[in-house]
């Protein structure tokens, strides 16, 4: 085993401290070190978008970046965004209107649409379009998840469109992260 | 697709990271957003021994204006340069780049220095006339566009330089096209076209036109350049001059598009971003 | 669900929210790379990089030095450890179909980019993908046979040397030649089209996974499979196991379209390697893999001809096909040609029809079943020709359709292939379709520069898979019946588990099923639990492909639920001291007629089943029936789609701008569920005509290798859909319903070609084969141009 680097994650809320290879992709170690399984691969390539997460709050493919690469920050998966009990309004949308079937690219798919909306609350069919260029489905044919990202944005309160609160430890533990050193 | 193993480091600051890059040698890579690198380290077709991240490193990000340029750290992601409207053309182009999540993770330096030309940027860079600055052992240094550009995926920036900033003339007053061609949204253009035209009372007083995957580098379109350049601008001028734009070219074909197609689309793209520059000034 | 109680007293035909999609929303799926296992272990294999060769010595003492590996294998080393090989199960009675032996992983020689030769197992997703690269083979190359009419030739090389030829078989259907040839005599013109219909891949975006547990003989294998029982039966045999000792799920599984109805090297592997290891071995698939050895679809070459008299009445088709199988024959490879030729006379009403197939080896991956399988093909064969033969004629192309169209009268109607259209309505989906478009005004609208074109297609395809007396050994020559089961189980307190056969991955059966029987309950779907997917709960199953879901999974559903309803009656009977001919369902209650107050619900019924002090002295105990449901017939879904296409005749772009769908598969259990198949479909037949394609160069080499090559179309390429529907019920099952989960597809790449040539054919150009990519569009105005590409 090559060298390892400890890095620390604020992931959903919670603080997560890991030693990880330099070439661990961020993906594997939310899915493989933090059991969160919810954020899926489809593709080598960063095309398919079933990875996406938001890193400090903005939509990556977690495919294509490292672990080290994000030491410090913090990572909302679609594990985080909402929950069963209380579903983000992207997350309710997409099964209002049917906007999955397999269910695979649908993390992805929920995570870059909920990036759009913070930053375009309101947007046209033709801006939720080019905001999923990145995000390859096989199943819906695209028409039922822009319908509901569509809707989503109707549903008011979008420009608040929330990512989960860090907890105050989480919080607390990403100020400490940030003023930091890595020390490798 | 994974990686292979490389060690990795993330310094505080641009010296310790110019010394990190000399002491790991030729397989040393500055790691910047990582969306160029990482994608080839994963289908094993780019093997680095060591990383140096940039991300510790003060001082890269940001979009800033002197007297006439403007300044923009390397490591500014296209997002912001997208979200950027007072860089005209850059920030069109930024906005094409991928999908936005590659654009929130990719930065304007590590695009540039990977040298794609079949990326966005490089041409752009090249109409605009810009540069990059780039730190080494030996201090600093201003790499113009021109020379920034050497071979396929192949710059000027040495394997122990850092690029810190690309400077951008400010070209007040120059209206801007920018025309890619490309099957799908998320790809990489066939053939892009970056228009830069500076008109004054119906005629031209200055054009620079950037081509895009019409070559191993990002080339200009001189020929164009200069038929239109001084001449009165109209519809049918740029229409008869835009036939030049495949001059001088090298396009290499593939399964999409065959050499001629593309020269073909060049014309087309051509005539169409100096079109929408001229409407656009 | 959306509300207490159906709006008018029935789930069935209503648009509910699915119950899949709670835990995919919020990423608590489960899908096979979501589970790990105490002392798992990661397999990986090296591929073959050549398209053919043998195999000289392979050196695997770097790779098992490597850190964290714990074992290197090859073909040779497991040998021993399979007692058949790959299976192929179709073997037509009368036919000869050369079947070359095609083992996990190859033994002597490679015969495509990505066969495996090797695999390292290992503790981690890392270690075994290092290791994997250090595994040295000496690969002695042999002549490469890629385009299938060059493999044909005399003296071309031969895939398989032992087999002799590169013709694996070849089969026909329909009229025979004397007949055919005396009704083309009759036609005033005959039109003749050469047509490509490109390979490309199903590609669903979570590639396949296989996990494999074996403890103390019984052996637990997770897949990404379409299809458990019948992966469990194939092990089983070539394990040397009983299949009493396997169990086989199919956990969420992330879309198939064909890509996992199939029986993989890589499942046989993880299996071997964990009773080898006993130790669980887990396989992932990479995008890379998928693309090379995921097996593809269409890829043929097509001679039509039609013949027609002067009005327009069609008189004779024939068709002949070349279809490429690739390297192997896998379990349905041979015979995806010919479901296509159970449609081929579309729906039109055509005397004399025949069908002549020729398979095909070259050195590819091999194909077999993708959306539609067969039919998208036939489909756009017949469709395009139309076209072709409405413009020969002068004729309007709808006129020429609603002219030969089989009346609706007619059903069922016997087709010249020999198969009985169930039921049918083409003037009407047809009639619904053009309310919604008008053409004229379509193209007066045209966008300055752009050429726009519209084109139509209009299908019937053949689902329900199968009659198992029409398709089995003695029939069709499948080695298998395609009946389908249901066990339905109603608990102590009411709540019902229904457990089917189907393996469904992302066709909202879950959903569908529980409407069904929420209706012949009294209950609401929230009470009915799907179980599938699982050979170690419910009856054998023939899971889920070619539609069949609903058709055959859904009648076997109804037939357990109606057996149950009827042991329902007769406990409600006994309680009641009334006839249980006299028991009906009145809103939740099993009640006397005309006394809808005294009577038991599911839950009351069933308490009284299971506690069994009150039922009739003859009855067993308990509420719980299974059912086995063998359709009679086959089912026609059919429909009519149309397309608007914007050309940019500079740049030969093409750009679906809009697309309406009016599908007919008998009457909706979920019309929201019915919506979404059809855009999927459609959007893959988008991708068939414009984007996607699977690309070898001359040597063999994979040139649309990753998703940047291998164009999925994204959101940003296609609009938003019209569809809409007609309801004509079939009479082969209690529902009426015939399947919609490839129409889409079917219809699509016919429509979108149709619609391109219709925008060509101002600029000068009558025919193009797919895919419509910029280049080959720009290249055919070139053509007609009579200029060289310049």
């Amino acid at each position: 085993m090559s060298q390892t680097v400890p890095v620390r994650l604020v992931v959903n809320g919670e603080a997560h401290e890991l030693e990880v290879e330099p070439r661990l992709l961020l993906v594997h170690a939310l899915r493989d070190r933090l059991g969160l399984t919810g954020t899926h691969v489809g593709c080598d390539t960063s095309n398919c978008g079933a990875c996406t997460v938001h890193l400090d709050g903005q939509a990556v493919k977690s495919c294509t970046v490292l672990t080290v690469q994000a030491d410090g920050s913090e990572v909302t998966t679609i594990e985080g965004l909402g929950s069963p009990e209380k579903l983000h309004p992207v997350q309710e949308a997409f099964w209002e209107h049917h906007g999955l079937q397999c269910g695979y690219c649908t993390p992805g798919m929920i995570m870059a649409g909920a990036d759009l909306l913070k930053r375009t609350p309101d947007p046209s069919e033709e801006e939720v379009r080019r905001a999923l260029e990145g995000n390859l489905c096989r199943c819906t044919g695209y028409h039922n998840i822009v319908k509901a990202i569509l809707d989503a944005a109707k549903s008011g309160d979008t420009g608040q469109v929330e990512e989960p609160e860090p907890s105050q430890e989480g919080r607390e533990a990403a100020q400490e992260f940030a003023s930091e050193g890595l020390g490798a | 697709m994974i990686p292979a193993e490389f060690e990795y480091c993330a310094p505080d600051s641009l010296q310790e990271a110019l010394g990190l890059l000399a002491e790991g040698g030729e397989d040393a890579k500055p790691l910047a957003g990582g969306h160029s690198l990482i994608p080839l380290m994963k289908l094993r077709l780019a093997f680095p021994t060591l990383l140096v991240d940039l991300r510790r490193v003060p001082g890269l990000t940001g979009v800033s204006r002197t007297d006439g340029e403007f300044v923009i750290g390397a490591m500014t992601t296209h997002s912001v340069v997208e979200h950027s409207p007072e860089l005209g053309l850059l920030a069109r182009a930024a906005g094409t780049i991928a999908d936005p999540q590659v654009r929130h993770r990719g930065t304007i330096g590590g695009s540039l220095v990977h040298g794609d030309p079949a990326s966005d940027l490089p041409a752009v860079l090249l109409a605009a006339e810009g540069s990059v600055t780039a730190s080494g052992p030996d201090g600093e240094r201003s790499i113009p566009a021109g020379e920034l550009f050497q071979d396929y995926m192949e710059t000027a920036v040495a394997a122990d330089e850092i690029v810190t900033e690309v400077r951008l003339p400010a070209l007040d007053g120059w209206g801007f096209g920018y025309q890619k061609f490309n099957r799908r949204a998320e790809d990489w253009a066939m053939v892009a076209v970056s228009a830069l035209v500076l008109a004054r009372d119906g005629v031209c007083e200055d054009v620079r036109i950037g081509l895009t995957n019409m070559g191993s580098t990002p080339l200009r379109a001189r020929a164009v350049e200069e038929a239109l350049r001084g001449q009165p601008i109209d519809a049918d001028r740029i229409a008869s001059a835009a036939e030049q734009a495949a001059e001088g070219t090298n396009p290499v074909g593939d399964l999409n598009a065959t050499a001629d197609y593309k020269r073909h689309l060049a014309r087309v793209m051509c005539r169409r971003a100096l079109q929408e520059a001229v409407g656009a000034g | 669900m959306s509300g207490d109680g159906a709006p008018d007293g029935k789930w069935v035909g209503q648009r509910i929210r699915r119950r899949e999609d709670p835990p995919l929303i919020t990423g608590r799926g489960r899908y096979t790379d979501d589970i790990t296992l105490p002392g798992q272990l990661w397999m990986s294999i090296v591929r073959s990089p050549v398209a053919h060769a043998r195999i000289g010595s392979i050196d695997k003492s770097a790779a098992e030095a490597a850190p964290g590996v714990h074992g290197v294998f090859t073909g040779e080393d497991l040998a021993g450890d399979f007692e058949s090989p790959l299976p192929m199960a179709w073997v037509p009675p009368g036919i000869e179909i050369k079947t070359p032996e095609h083992w996990p992983l190859a033994r002597g020689t490679v015969n495509h980019v990505g066969d495996p030769v090797a695999l390292v197992v290992g503790e981690d997703r890392y270690a075994v993908a290092d290791a994997a690269e250090l595994v040295g083979v000496d690969y002695d190359e042999l002549p490469v046979v890629v385009d299938m009419e060059a493999a044909l030739e005399d003296g071309a090389p031969l895939v398989h040397e032992s087999l002799g030829t590169n013709k694996s078989h070849e089969w026909s259907l329909g009229t025979e030649p004397d007949d055919l040839e005396a009704a083309f005599q009759q036609a005033d013109v005959v039109v003749e089209q050469r047509i490509v219909n490109h390979r490309s891949a199903p590609a669903p975006i979570e590639p396949r996974a296989v996990l494999a547990d074996y403890r103390a003989g019984d052996l637990t294998i997770y897949s990404a499979t379409q299809i458990p029982h019948f992966l469990r039966l194939f092990l089983a045999l070539a394990l040397g196991m009983t299949e009493d000792k396997i169990r086989v799920i199919a956990p969420d599984v992330g879309g198939g379209f064909g890509g996992k109805l199939q029986i993989y090297g890589e499942e046989y592997l993880a299996c071997a390697l964990a009773r080898r290891l006993n130790r669980p071995v887990k396989w992932v698939e990479t995008r890379s893999e998928h693309m090379q050895v995921t097996h593809h679809g269409r890829d043929q070459v097509d001679y039509m001809r039609v013949g027609a008299k002067r009005d327009g009445t069609i008189v004779a088709l024939h068709s002949r096909i070349f279809g490429d199988m690739g390297a192997y024959l896998m379990l349905l490879t041979p015979l995806i040609p010919e479901l296509g030729a159970f449609v081929m006379s579309g729906c039109y009403k055509i005397p004399a029809v025949r069908v002549d197939v020729t398979g095909v080896f070259t050195n590819k991956t091999p194909t077999d079943a993708v959306r539609g399988a067969g039919r998208p093909e036939a489909t756009h064969m017949i469709e395009v020709t139309l076209d072709k033969l409405a413009h020969e004629l002068g004729m309007d192309r709808l006129e020429l359709r609603r002219r030969n169209f089989i009346p609706k009268e007619d059903f069922p109607a016997e087709v010249a292939v020999g198969v009985i259209y169930d039921s049918g309505d083409y003037h009407g989906t047809l009639d619904k379709l053009l309310t919604k478009v008008d053409e004229q005004a379509i193209k007066a609208e045209a966008p300055e520069g752009i050429v726009r074109g519209v084109g139509y297609a209009t299908y019937t395809e053949i689902c329900g898979l199968a009659p198992s007396r029409i398709v089995g050994p003695s029939g069709l020559g499948l080695q298998a019946g395609l009946w389908e089961s249901a066990l339905v189980r109603v608990h102590i307190t009411g709540g019902v588990t229904v457990y089917t056969g189907t393996s469904p991955h992302g066709q909202g059966i879950d959903t569908t099923f529980a409407q069904i029987v929420a209706d012949r309950f009294g209950i609401s779907p929230e009470l009915v639990e799907v179980v599938h997917g699982d050979t170690g709960t419910g009856p054998q199953g023939l899971n889920t492909y070619g539609s069949r879901s609903l058709a055959v999974g859904g009648e076997a559903v109804v037939r357990a639920t109606d057996k149950v309803v009827a042991k329902i009656k007769n406990v409600v009977a006994n309680a009641l001291e009334a006839s249980p001919d006299d028991i009906e369902l009145t809103g939740d209650k099993f009640a006397v007629r005309g006394s809808p107050d005294k009577g038991m619900t599911l839950a009351e019924a069933a308490g009284a089943a299971y506690i069994a002090e009150s039922i009739p002295e003859d009855m067993e105990p308990g509420l719980e029936e299974t059912a086995f449901y063998d359709p009679q017939n086959f089912v026609f879904p059919f429909g009519a789609h149309a397309c608007v296409v914007d050309l940019d005749p500079e740049t030969g772009k093409v750009s679906v701008v809009r697309y309406v769908a009016v599908d007919d598969c008998g009457p909706a259990i979920n019309p929201m569920i019915i919506d979404g198949q059809v855009h999927g479909g459609v959007v893959h037949g988008i991708g068939q005509a414009l984007y996607e394609r699977i690309h070898f160069d001359e040597h063999g080499n994979l040139v649309t290798g990753t998703f940047v090559d291998y164009a999925l179309p994204s959101a940003a390429e296609v609009p938003s859909f019209e569809t809409d529907r007609t309801e004509t019920p079939s009479p082969v099952n209690a529902l009426g319903v015939k399947g919609v989960g490839e129409a889409g597809t079917i219809a699509a790449s016919a429509a979108v070609t149709n619609a391109v040539i219709d925008a060509l054919r101002q600029v000068g150009v009558d025919y193009i084969d797919m895919p419509l990519s910029p280049v080959r569009v720009w290249e055919a105005i070139q053509a007609a141009k009579g200029g060289v590409a310049a």
